[in-house]
């Protein structure tokens, strides 16, 4: 029987590793993720979770550990945020390039400078480009949930990739909910052993991993990485079916609420889709065609699922917390590509929200709602709007 | 009370009074550093607008960012001497302090403590030791004692600490010098010396923690820290005539170098200058 527990969000994402069984986490102490690593370590001292531990002196090594960890065959875990997954960077296109499917559970937090520890996207965001899937988590069961989501599609033989779950920082990462923790044999028959494919080091038949890729190979071993990430798609609907069969929770690429007749969309990701929801409801009883979209799959970009969702309405603001400076939202910008070529298309209106751990209000998403309005009867608007900014003190 | 400490505490000229009170918890030896560090400016009379005090991340980054009237540079986590590295030969003129924890300096950051130490870079790093990652709940570090408790080595730590100040002054530094904040007179001094030395000079502070390091490890207050230093500790001087053993625990206080060695920066401007020189380039002096 599954266990219901009340618990954090990192205490969720610690429950998730146990579950999945990895061989070796390897991490670094970092706000708000600590409690992760900690707990983990809580379960390998007490002989509940069978893996080495190793406490290494930064994100750098960390990433580093679970790249060789994961080289040799074996499961790899890791978390973090902010500037450890930034100090991570150039270690995360090789585990790509690789083919090695490491998770890493994020505590989404801003980066520097000013120095701040409280939530926006900037982090995983800003490694949009590196080859590893990404998935945002709305509540604690999801980032459960979704970190088992991620190493079955990680491994999956059509995809080998690594995989980020982010959560918001304190918002989730330190709030208490109930969590259904799943029967470990469920989660064994849906995770099964690792079994690596090619890409592990056995001195029984060596081979090279990492080495020189010259101008004749390079573009192509690219191409593969490209593949597998398009293959990623149908991979995650499949282990989406899958899991809701055995735990008999679903998840979707993009999930849409109130969306049928609705003139304004609003997207989000992780926790501001629900309050996103209870804002809609609000909206609907005052008599305003709206409704709300949240992504949970951001790396594949949903694009079909985005071009169904577009299809339905007349403006869809898509509310983020990140800026890509000199363009707009990254997200903002991702769907420009997604419909460009569209005959039909919504007005796509760029919102950008709650960075650096600022609350986003009703006030806030009234004032989204307003902007939206005047771009529905054609009035002109910003296409990229930060929303909340004390003007005063600029 | 916070007036009182205005008018009465001679060192709060030197300190950013919007900023205060700290943030640092109560009884933390950060306190005493920054304390013995205003002290030393004071002493040798420094201006502190020809001080650039650059920090890393953690609680010991915080000692003078942003409480030290001064220009201060809040990086990131490992990176201060770097950082300082670029501010001295961009302002070879300015005094360039670095002032951080021992997981920031010497675990993270530890290969740019070892390289600007064997550059000899005139920087000078007062790296406060508590052991611990201290701001983000007391995890174990490259510096913990063998044998002590912290949330990741809840049974014991099995590691080795890394013996900072002999480590760099392998590394080649003109001035190493070890204190606790039991010693604060001699941490004064050390740190005037540090400040006055041409060339890299360090002044490991070890320094305690009672909140993530003492209470895990038998000394719940502030005191009982500063008790452990003061029994624990042996002058160098002495250390040189104990066996290994005779010296596993203990806290080796005292001067390990001070030496006159060529400085970096001057090595730099007076290499651009001959080269200068010798291309007929006209005055192309690095200042
Ligand atoms: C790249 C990166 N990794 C991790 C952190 C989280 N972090 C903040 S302070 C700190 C440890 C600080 O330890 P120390 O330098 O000894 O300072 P103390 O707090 O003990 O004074 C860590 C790991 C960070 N800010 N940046
Ligand atoms: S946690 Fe420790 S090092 Fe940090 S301020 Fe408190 S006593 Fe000082
Ligand atoms: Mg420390």
């Amino acid at each position: 029987m599954p266990m219901r527990k009340v618990m954090k969000c990192n205490e969720a994402a610690a429950w998730a590793a146990k579950l999945a069984k990895p061989k070796v986490v390897a991490a670094f102490p970092i706000t708000p993720s600590t409690l992760v690593p900690e707990k983990i370590s809580e379960f390998i001292a007490d002989g509940e979770m069978d893996a080495e531990f190793i406490k290494v002196e930064s994100e750098h090594s960390a990433i580093s550990a679970c790249v060789g960890a994961s080289a040799a065959g074996v499961r790899a875990f890791t978390a973090t945020a902010s500037q450890g997954l930034a100090l991570m960077h150039e270690v995360l296109f090789i585990a790509a390039g690789m083919r090695l499917p490491i998770v890493i559970a994020i505590g989404n937090r801003s980066l520097s400078a000013p120095i701040n520890i409280w939530n926006d996207w900037q982090d995983s965001i800003s490694e949009r480009d590196t080859g590893w899937m990404q998935f945002y988590a709305e509540n604690n069961q999801e980032a459960l949930d979704l970190i088992l989501i991620a190493f079955k599609v990680a491994e999956n033989e059509r995809v080998l990739l690594p995989a980020m779950v982010g959560f918001d920082a304190f918002i989730l990462t330190h709030t208490v909910e109930p969590v259904e923790i799943p029967d470990q044999e469920v989660v064994d028959e849906f995770l099964g052993e690792y079994v690596p494919k090619h890409a592990y080091l056995d001195p029984a038949k060596p081979i090279t991993q990492g080495a020189l890729g010259f101008p004749a190979h390079y573009m192509e071993v690219r191409y593969t990485v490209w593949e597998a990430m398009e293959n990623a798609r149908q991979v995650i609907e499949e282990v989406f079916d899958e899991f809701e069969k055995k735990f008999g929770r679903r998840y979707y690429m993009i999930e849409e609420y109130k969306t049928d007749d609705a003139e304004i969309i609003l997207l989000t990701m992780g926790s501001l889709a629900g309050t996103l929801k209870d804002f809609v409801d609000k909206k609907r009883e005052e008599g305003v065609k709206i409704g709300a979209a949240k992504m949970t799959v951001y790396r594949p970009f949903p694009i079909e699922e985005f071009r169904a969702l577009a299809k339905k309405a007349k403006v869809l603001a898509i509310l983020e917390k990140d800026i890509s400076f000199g363009i707009s939202g990254a997200v903002f910008a991702d769907a420009g590509r997604v419909l460009v070529n569209e005959k039909e298309k919504p007005i796509l209106l760029d919102f950008i929200i709650g960075l650096g751990g600022r609350d986003v209000t009703f006030e806030n998403l009234e004032e989204v709602v307003e902007i939206s309005k005047k771009a529905l009867v054609g009035e002109k608007v910003e296409e990229v709007n930060w929303i909340g900014l004390r003007k005063e003190i600029l | 009370m916070a007036k009182e400490i205005y008018t009465k505490y001679k060192m709060a000229k030197y300190l950013r009074k919007e900023a205060l009170p700290t943030a640092l918890c109560p009884g933390c030896g950060g306190g005493t550093v920054l304390n013995a560090f205003a002290n030393a400016i004071d002493q040798l009379g420094i201006d502190p607008r020809d001080l650039v005090v650059v920090s890393g991340i953690g609680c010991s980054a915080w000692i003078a960012s942003p409480y030290f009237l001064a220009d201060t540079l809040h990086t990131t986590h490992g990176r201060a001497i770097a950082y300082a590295t670029g501010v001295k030969v961009g302002l070879p003129d300015k005094k360039v302090v670095v002032i951080s924890g021992d997981g920031d300096l010497a675990g993270i950051g530890g290969n740019h403590l070892i390289h600007a130490a064997r550059r000899n870079i005139d920087i000078t790093v007062i790296l406060v030791n508590n052991f611990i990652y201290g701001m983000t709940g007391g995890q174990v570090a490259p510096t913990t004692p063998f044998g002590a408790i912290t949330t990741t080595s809840p049974y014991r730590n099995v590691e080795h600490p890394l013996n900072i100040a002999e480590t760099v002054t392998s590394a080649g530094a003109s001035y190493v010098a070890r204190w606790t904040t039991f010693h604060v007179y001699q941490l004064i001094e050390s740190i005037k010396r540090a400040l006055s030395v041409k060339g890299f000079a360090l002044v490991e502070a070890i320094s305690q923690c009672p909140v993530q390091f003492g209470r895990r490890n038998r000394m719940k207050t502030p005191t009982e820290m500063l008790r452990w230093f003061q029994r624990n500790s042996v002058l160098i001087s002495k250390a040189r005539n104990m066996s290994p053993n005779e010296l596993e625990g203990k806290i080796v206080v005292g001067e390990l170098v001070n030496r006159e060695k060529p400085e970096f920066t001057e090595e730099l401007n007076s290499l651009i200058e001959e080269v200068s020189k010798h291309y007929g380039l006209g005055d192309n002096n690095a200042d």
